[in-house]
């Protein structure tokens, strides 16, 4: 079968600048994982020797995430993913009677999760706006709480935007009021540093495939004591916290992306990234018609990931332009894919104040954190060439730009 | 290859629109896939009659989307899906719902080809760097060096003939896009698609409306206005007999089309027909089957493909439906330059406000307009 275009071929450059999307193994994490497939292929649950060398990797990885998360070991989960971590949490601790506290930007995992304890669970759920630049109030938290909450759950970094939020505050909030919470760190995890007893949550979800680790594999943070359902029974796996075999080349896979998103953390690397990431983000500024949505957009500086900006294309159809730069070499995301793979306006900046159009009209730009300065030089090139196109072509800039 | 050659293909996900991007692939060119996202399949599902699950074959369903993705996977093309479902709203089933509620009879295949799909497939198109899109459309547009001007022509399938869909095309949209199954038959492009490896070489066309799943119209209406919290309008009105002689009351013009023998809720020795529908005064009139043939018809809102517009009377064969022989009659220009009048030889059945009338010289579209 012959290939039909030159597209999709080796010949365009290709810079990826989805990292929240998901981000490739590290050659590290996949040469950790390589004796884990056939050679130690035992369950961590047998007796004998084969199992027990699958166990010894699942506990040395164990380790990893304790430290990574600033918890005892015994206090470590692994599960399938960011999801399934989400859904725990909500589906674990919650019931008919009780109430949610959660934020209109939160990821679905946790966005529908509440959505169906709020709807046939019988919990009420109080969904807190984030401010203009994409920060969440934690006075707004406590305005929100009631005799009846029971959770709070709030995201560290958030996918769209970057923007960290000021989960110690909230923290605080939850001791004071004696509610239960819960962070989705999925995004946050491996960019700035995690410390789950500082934080004083009592869980925490962070998902591999974002940290340079295999996509399937993730874990949570439970607190000891934590009167957590499982989501999945059988058998007595992960403390009876979370029943079934352990993906031990996947869990393998994690502990050394921790390990090395640890160090990430630590030895300057995201300063290199937000570098670049700053670079990236005055290019697109200086075009006409652009800016930045949140993040200090309005003059009041907001501590963001790294890695993550998110941008406005005025007289642009977003999605059209990352179909455009997508042909040019360059990976991109803009909104949310809908059941069809169609791009629905981000929830997140709708929540955030945008109008429809301007969603549409928006891009995030996330840098992995191997991410070079070759790499921002070439979407600055091909950036302008594809806006500049779609508003050539656009029926709305026809009118307003001449 | 320059990226002045790139050819955008809309994929449905259908045999059609699949060959015509295989063949495209294979010829050596630089092809992208798209498919618009129109509508939502399960918005109103289960409401009112409406099927639960959509049959595969239906645009827009996942089943579609996920046999477009695996052929363009299969050619080694991009594919990108594109949303378009708010401007399918306004543009098509907005206006699909309103002509229904006024007691005409729409065409939301030619409202979505006039206003959306190729406009949009062009724009679209051009931001991402291809200057031309090609269709699975069974026509066959070519320029004409002496009257300088794009000609859309039936196809070499007649019994798949696409045209009457077509009529709203402009010179423009016409010179930027390529229909490759113009010159084949249906047979030969499932041989095309079977040559070229394709699983869905044997899948069925699809026949329906896309938007309206089990294609019963006046579910749809009903499940579309109570999501949009509308009420249907009060549109009952009288029954009447072409004598005028009073029949009974019926409960709303969206029941109706004209030529409908079904449904009428009057019993009468000899079958009668919906000969009228007037959308003021909600009356209905009936009568015989010989009384719906009309001499002429009125048309408005007119495209011209192959004149730049109707200066004298022509003689045309007029296409007023799908599945409509062209009949001969004599068009003649209107007051109104965007409107004609065309004279039957011969009285035509049911001439259906809301329809197109589409206008023939032999195999070539001469242009088209709607059923006043």
């Amino acid at each position: 079968m012959a290939s039909g275009s030159g597209l999709v071929s080796g010949a365009v450059k290709r810079v990826y600048m989805d990292a929240n999307a998901t981000t490739p193994l590290l050659p590290e994490v996949v040469e950790a994982m390589h004796p884990y497939w056939m050679e130690f292929f035992g369950n961590a649950s047998s007796i004998h020797l084969d199992g027990q060398r699958a166990r010894t990797a699942v506990d040395r990885a164990r380790e990893v995430l304790a430290e990574l998360f600033h918890c005892h070991e015994a206090e470590v989960v692994f599960n399938s993913g960011g999801t399934e971590g989400d859904n725990t949490a909500i589906f674990g601790l919650l019931r008919p009677g009780d109430h949610l506290i959660t934020t209109s930007i939160e990821h679905s995992a946790v966005l529908q999760s509440a959505r169906r304890v709020g709807g046939t669970g019988g919990v009420g759920v109080t969904y807190v706006d984030p401010e203009p630049s994409g920060l969440i109030d934690p006075e707004a938290i406590r305005a929100a709480l009631r005799p009846e909450t029971r959770l709070i759950s709030v995201m560290l970094a958030n996918n769209e935007t970057g923007v960290l939020q000021p989960v110690e505050e909230i923290g605080r909030i939850a001791a004071e009021a004696g509610v239960f919470f819960h962070i989705d760190a999925v995004q946050g995890a491996g960019k700035v540093p995690l410390d789950v007893r500082r934080i004083g949550c009592h869980l925490l979800s962070i998902s591999a495939h974002k940290m340079h680790g295999p996509k399937g594999v993730g874990a949570m943070f439970v607190r000891r004591g934590t009167p957590l359902e499982p989501l999945l029974v059988g058998g007595s796996h992960e403390r009876r916290r979370r029943a079934g075999t352990e993906n031990v080349p996947g869990i393998v896979g994690l502990g050394k992306a921790a390990e090395l998103a640890m160090k990430s953390v630590e030895d300057g690397t995201w300063d290199r990234v937000a570098g670049l990431r700053d670079r990236l983000e005055a290019g697109v500024l200086a075009l006409s018609g652009t800016g930045l949505n949140g993040a200090g957009s309005d003059g009041k500086p907001v501590a963001r990931a790294a890695n993550t900006t998110n941008l406005w294309f005025d007289q642009v159809e977003g999605e059209a332009l990352v179909i455009a730069l997508d042909l040019k070499g360059v990976a991109v995301s803009g909104g949310s894919a809908c059941h069809s793979g169609a791009t629905e306006p981000s929830h997140v900046l709708l929540a955030m104040g945008l109008d429809k159009a301007r969603a549409r009209a928006s891009l995030r730009f996330s840098l992995l954190k191997t991410a070079t300065d070759a790499d921002v030089d070439h979407v600055l090139r091909v950036v302008p060439e594809a806006v500049e196109k779609l508003r050539a072509v656009s029926p709305l800039a026809a009118r307003t730009l001449g | 290859m320059t990226e002045r050659e790139t050819i955008a293909v809309a994929m449905s996900g259908g045999v059609d629109s699949s060959t015509a991007a295989a063949m495209l692939a294979h010829a050596g060119e630089t092809v992208v896939g798209l498919t618009l996202q129109l509508w939502d399949q399960t918005r109103l599902a289960g409401k009112h009659g409406i099927p639960d699950a959509p049959k595969a074959g239906r645009c827009c369903s996942l089943d579609d989307v996920y046999d477009a993705r695996r052929v363009a996977h299969q050619l080694g093309i991009p594919y990108y899906v594109v949303n378009q479902e708010a401007r399918f709203e306004q543009d098509v089933v907005r206006p699909f719902v309103s002509e229904y509620l006024a007691g005409r009879t729409p065409i939301p295949c030619s409202l979505c080809n006039n206003h959306l799909k190729f406009d949009q497939l062009l724009q679209t198109a051009r931001s991402i760097g291809a200057s031309r899109i090609a269709t699975g459309h069974y026509a066959i547009n070519e320029y004409d060096e002496e009257r300088g001007r794009w000609i859309l022509k039936r196809p070499a399938d007649l019994a798949k003939d696409q045209t009457y869909f077509l009529f709203g095309l402009t010179q423009a949209q016409l010179a930027h896009t390529l229909f490759p199954l113009g010159r084949l038959t249906k047979p030969e492009v499932r041989e095309e698609a079977r040559r070229h490896g394709l699983a869905l070489a044997e899948k069925p066309d699809s026949q329906e409306i896309c938007f309206i799943p089990g294609g019963d119209y006046k579910q749809f209406l009903t499940a579309y206005l109570e999501e949009q919290g509308e009420t249907m309008p009060e549109t009952a009105g009288d029954l009447v007999m072409s004598t005028g002689e009073v029949l009974g009351r019926h409960e709303g013009v969206s029941n109706f089309t004209v030529g409908q023998r079904k449904g009428l809720g009057v019993a009468s020795p000899t079958p009668l027909y919906v000969l009228q529908i007037d959308s003021a005064s909600h009356r209905v009139t009936v009568g015989a089957d010989a009384e719906l043939a009309t001499k002429t018809l009125r048309a408005d809102r007119l495209n011209w493909i192959s004149l730049a517009g109707l200066e004298r009377p022509m003689r045309v064969k007029v296409k007023i439906r799908h599945r409509h022989e062209p009949a001969w009659a004599t068009l003649e220009p209107d007051s109104r330059p965007d409107a004609a009048t065309a004279t039957f030889d011969e009285p035509q059945r049911a001439v259906t406000p809301g329809q197109s009338a589409v206008f023939y010289d032999g195999d070539e579209v001469v242009g088209g307009g709607w059923i006043v």
